[in-house]
């Protein structure tokens, strides 16, 4: 023991209340706390590393080149990627480089926007549904199952038939398909959430229904809309690329990643790089708005907190 | 005491977080003699649990780190067994049972199942014995038509018979230690009487040791041979059940026994509660743990560590009031308590 | 069980019922009829109109597809001349199914596997990589994948069929494609059910008894790491046996994934109804059969039978 026993160490000591209610760790806020465990997940950095490069070249991609995107010059179709044209020509000869990142500037506002509009429409329907329950619970959710079951597409050509095709029809179609995953998901968080003693509480205080709904209900499921958010985006890119393959999306010489890959698949065997290369660089984004989404869920899920 | 059975010297369990290492377990020891009952007592967070867990190795590593230490049991150190000789141990030599019954067992597994894997693992027997002795379980649990409820689900018994359930697992490969980690906390208080009920008798019939972890005295009260007391991650004093329970010597203890509803007591007195809050083993304080907290704390007490004070054969105490030096403050203690004795009946 | 049964039936009428009046309705709100075609004259048009009943008032034709559909008939096909649907779907359906079952038996049993060792190896490298193989395959469309395939073996080795349809080798590449994204999907969702049991008291408990981390998982972990997927499993097998448009489009398969959009762009009424309701029948089936499966492997939902002890 490195401390000498002298008489005057065993003099009595006063206690010391404030120092004894005091918490010793600073307080970590939730997002902070949040931040911390989603920097240790590799997978989701890298991800969030990808996104943000994918986001640069979409913003500044078509500048790196002296070509525009939708010129055609058949002299130069169908050329493979060489040192004028880094990723190649398509067949009417427009440089595929400057088209791709344009393209994904399309995929990418569509499939940020459709999301928005999906988490929007699904948060109110869910919430209002969960919220009230009984009754108007029921019926919401029968009109849910009911949905399902009429086909999507004959949903998408009737808004392309009425609207006109178009780029915010594109994103109104995500939109009548995306919102119903969202709002089982939310009706179900806010059922969980209403059975929970804080809202019991916010009750007993006098607080009505609209505000306990937006002040007590909405926060909680923010992380949750958060990650259901970034799990949709890459749903609506995906919708849009499948929508434009089977012809019914952007219109040309629009270019999304999905009409290029649509273009590029009716030479595939001979150009395979036409769709070859919109394909990857809508995997990837499709795969960085994903792990980004799952790192962002395990990072906010209190269960796998370490 | 004669040889222990199971030995725990020194041992340090930590766990690494992201703000550093958490010193759940520092440097805790005690023994336990064959067929005897030790009471670790402690409120949450003091190490008690976590010193279990370590004992038998079902900690998650990481993030739990064992630094330093050694489990003794029947002369081997459990710490150095290789994976396939613990799995030996557990179950066989050592059952164990949890706080929560309701979601201690396997939801889609039947009761009987879930005893007879355990026959199955430690026993040369064959499936159909093995189901047998699972039945013989149950009814020395007293789970009245055993044969029928060994082909039950867990959500057809209700909490004090899942409980049962839980200790016929433990109790089916006849260990020689048994480790209940708050075994009654989750139950109705007329239940847990049956509970402890319970375990005394199969104590008696089969022999086995028990160590019970609690931070409830009236089970220490019911059970307990011997009492170790936990506080900040450290044993803080041990002894006899009835020399502690009467004659405490650390203020902890003291103040622990005086935060308990006692019929007896006089109604005009306010039960005591101890003000204050436990240490942050992130960052433990030199010296003794309860310093911060202790109405007799002297200005060693947050310099040193104390070491262990022999109060009475087999009754110790690791608190510097015992200290020679320590004398004036001791007396002043003395007055104000009625003696470190506590005049219960 | 009896009562249960009935009264599941009961609800799905009704709910088949309220699917094929909103398809209708639907339907008809789109401009346009099958035989819109600049080159026919008005004539023509008005006497094809009236050969399939189209003249007829809306709520008349609905009637009669109602009572035609009470007595199993799904009506004739207005594009492909002198088809009826139910023929169609006879002989589309056992296509996409085999084709379905095949992509759904490698693609299901490989996600959970990958889930499952993605889960017991949390937030170690296996996890890592077993995760980003995950959603690589859920991020890559399965247009792109079957593009790659049908190149790279097809074009380039030509160790496999390009398309078409006939025997095992015609089907490896579609199959290859269809389940592509499934073995994402099944990993993700596994890996996280499996990390939501192995933190339960109750492997706790098995660990207690001396079990090895092998026989704690195969015993107590997995089967109720799959409660939660075989719900998910009821829409995802109706989905994929019922035919899906991209890869049957892409491989030349004779299957069902076709009709739901083709008949759609052709307005082709009946074959619109009967391919939407088909899928709803599929749908509800599935999930009833899900149902009473979940009833099986979980002893606390016994939907069917006795009373509790």
């Amino acid at each position: 023991m490195a401390v000498e026993l002298r008489p005057e160490l065993f003099e009595p000591e006063a206690l010391d209340a404030s120092a004894m209610e005091a918490i010793e760790r600073p307080p970590v806020t939730f997002w902070s706390d949040v931040w911390r465990r989603f920097r240790k997940n590799r997978l989701a950095m890298f991800g969030l590393v990808l996104l943000a490069l994918m986001l640069l070249m979409a913003a500044v991609g078509p500048l790196l080149t002296p070509y525009d995107a939708s010129a055609n010059n058949w002299a130069i179709g169908n050329k493979g990627p060489s040192h004028e044209h880094w990723f190649g020509t398509d067949q009417l000869g427009r440089d595929i480089f400057t088209r791709a990142w344009i393209g994904t500037r399309i995929s990418l506002f569509i499939g940020i926007t459709a999301a928005l509009l999906d988490v929007t429409i699904g948060t109110l329907y869910g919430v209002i549904s969960g919220f009230s329950g009984g009754v108007v619970d029921d019926v919401m959710m029968r009109f849910i199952d009911i949905m399902y079951g009429v086909p999507y597409l004959l949903l998408v050509i009737l808004l392309l038939v009425v609207v006109g095709a178009g780029l915010w029809t594109i994103i109104l179609a995500m939109g009548i398909s995306g919102w119903i995953g969202a709002a089982r998901l939310i009706r179900g968080q806010v059922l969980q959430l209403k059975e929970q003693e804080f809202v019991l509480a916010a009750r007993t205080l006098g607080a009505n229904s609209w505000r306990i709904m937006l002040r007590h209900l909405v926060p909680n499921v923010l992380g949750f809309l958060l990650v259901n958010m970034t799990l949709t985006i890459p749903g609506a890119i995906f919708g849009e690329a499948f929508l434009s393959f089977i012809g019914l999306g952007i219109q040309p010489p629009l270019a999304s990643l999905g009409t290029m890959i649509s273009e590029g698949y009716q030479v595939y065997r001979l150009y395979p790089y036409q769709w070859f290369i919109p394909g990857m660089i809508l995997a990837i984004i499709l795969f960085a708005f994903n792990v980004v989404g799952d790192g962002l869920r395990d990072a906010l899920d209190p269960k796998l907190r370490q | 005491m004669a040889q222990p059975l199971l030995s725990v010297r020194d041992l340090h369990v930590s766990f690494a977080t992201y703000g550093g290492e958490v010193q759940a377990v520092r440097g805790v020891s005690f023994d336990v003699a064959p067929g005897e009952t030790l009471a670790i007592v402690g409120e949450s967070g003091s190490g008690k649990s976590v010193t279990m867990q370590a004992v038998t190795r079902l900690l998650p590593m990481p993030p739990a780190i064992v630094r330093r230490g050694q489990v003794i049991f029947d002369g081997r150190d459990l710490l150095k067994l290789p994976e396939p000789e613990m799995q030996k141990v557990r179950g066989g030599d050592i059952g164990l049972i949890f706080q929560d019954p309701m979601t201690s067992l396997n939801p889609t597994m039947t009761i009987g199942r879930q005893i007879a894997e355990n026959i199955l693992k430690h026993n040369r027997v064959s499936r159909r014995e093995a189901f047998d002795r699972a039945v013989e379980m149950l009814r020395l649990v007293g789970i009245p038509n055993p044969r029928e409820r060994a082909l039950q689900y867990p959500h057809q018994f209700s909490g004090g018979m899942r409980q049962r359930a839980m200790i016929a697992i433990a109790l089916a490969s006849r260990p020689r230690l048994l480790i209940a980690d708050e075994p009654t906390t989750a139950l109705d208080v007329t239940i847990q009487a049956q509970i402890l009920e319970l375990m005394k008798k199969l104590q008696e019939e089969l022999g086995m040791a028990i160590i019970m972890i609690t931070h409830n005295l009236g089970v220490v009260a019911k059970l307990a041979d011997r009492i170790v007391v936990m506080y900040g991650g450290k044993v803080v004093e041990s002894g006899s059940a009835r020399d502690v329970f009467y004659r405490p010597q650390h203020p902890y203890t003291a103040a622990l026994l005086r935060s308990v509803p006692r019929l007896d007591a006089d109604t005009s007195t306010d039960l005591a509660s101890i003000p204050g809050t436990p240490p942050d083993l992130f960052n433990p304080p030199p010296g003794c743990p309860f310093a911060p907290r202790c109405q007799w704390t002297m200005k060693i007490c947050s310099r040193a560590e104390p070491e262990f004070f022999v109060a009475e054969p087999g009754h110790l105490s690791a608190c510097w009031l015992h200290h020679p030096m320590a004398e004036a403050q001791a007396q002043r203690r003395a007055a104000a308590e009625g003696g470190v004795t506590h005049g219960r009946r | 069980m009896f009562r249960y049964i009935a009264r599941r039936f009961m609800l799905s009428v009704l709910a088949l019922w309220a699917i094929a009046t909103l398809t209708f309705i639907l339907m008809h709100s789109i401009p346009g009829d099958p035989f819109t075609d600049p080159k026919l004259p008005e004539h023509i048009h008005q006497l094809l109109l009236h050969k399939y009943g189209l003249d007829k008032p809306l709520y008349e034709q609905y009637l009669i597809y109602l009572n035609n559909l009470l007595h199993g008939d799904l009506g004739d096909s207005l594009r492909f001349r002198e088809q009826s649907v139910n023929k169609m779907i006879a002989q589309g359906f056992p296509v996409s199914a085999l084709l379905g079952v095949e992509a759904l038996a490698w693609s299901v049993s490989l996600g959970l596997l990958l889930g499952l060792v993605a889960a017991l190896n949390r937030n170690r490298v296996l996890d890592m990589v077993t995760m980003a193989i995950a959603i690589i395959a859920i991020s890559v469309p399965n247009f792109v994948i079957a593009g790659a395939l049908q190149w790279l073996l097809g074009v380039k080795l030509e160790v496999l069929p390009i398309a078409r349809w006939g025997g095992i080798e015609y089907q490896i590449l579609p199959a290859v494609s269809l389940g592509f994204g499934v073995v994402g999907g099944m990993a993700r969702f596994m890996r996280t059910s499996v990390l939501d049991v192995i933190t339960q008291d109750y492997i706790r408990t098995a660990k207690s008894k001396g079990l090895s981390a092998f026989e704690t998982v195969w015993r107590h972990v997995i089967r109720n790491s799959l409660l939660p997927i075989v719900t998910i499993l009821g829409p995802l097998i109706a989905g994929i046996t019922t035919g899906t448009f991209v890869v049957e489009q892409i491989f030349g398969i004779p299957g069902l994934g076709k009709y739901f959009v083709n008949s759609i762009y052709n307005r082709d009424y009946p074959l619109i109804m009967g391919t939407t309701l088909f899928y709803a029948v599929i749908l509800i089936f599935m999930n009833f059969v899900v149902d009473v499966l979940y009833g099986v492997i979980d002893p606390r939902i016994r939907v069917v039978g006795g009373k509790e002890g």
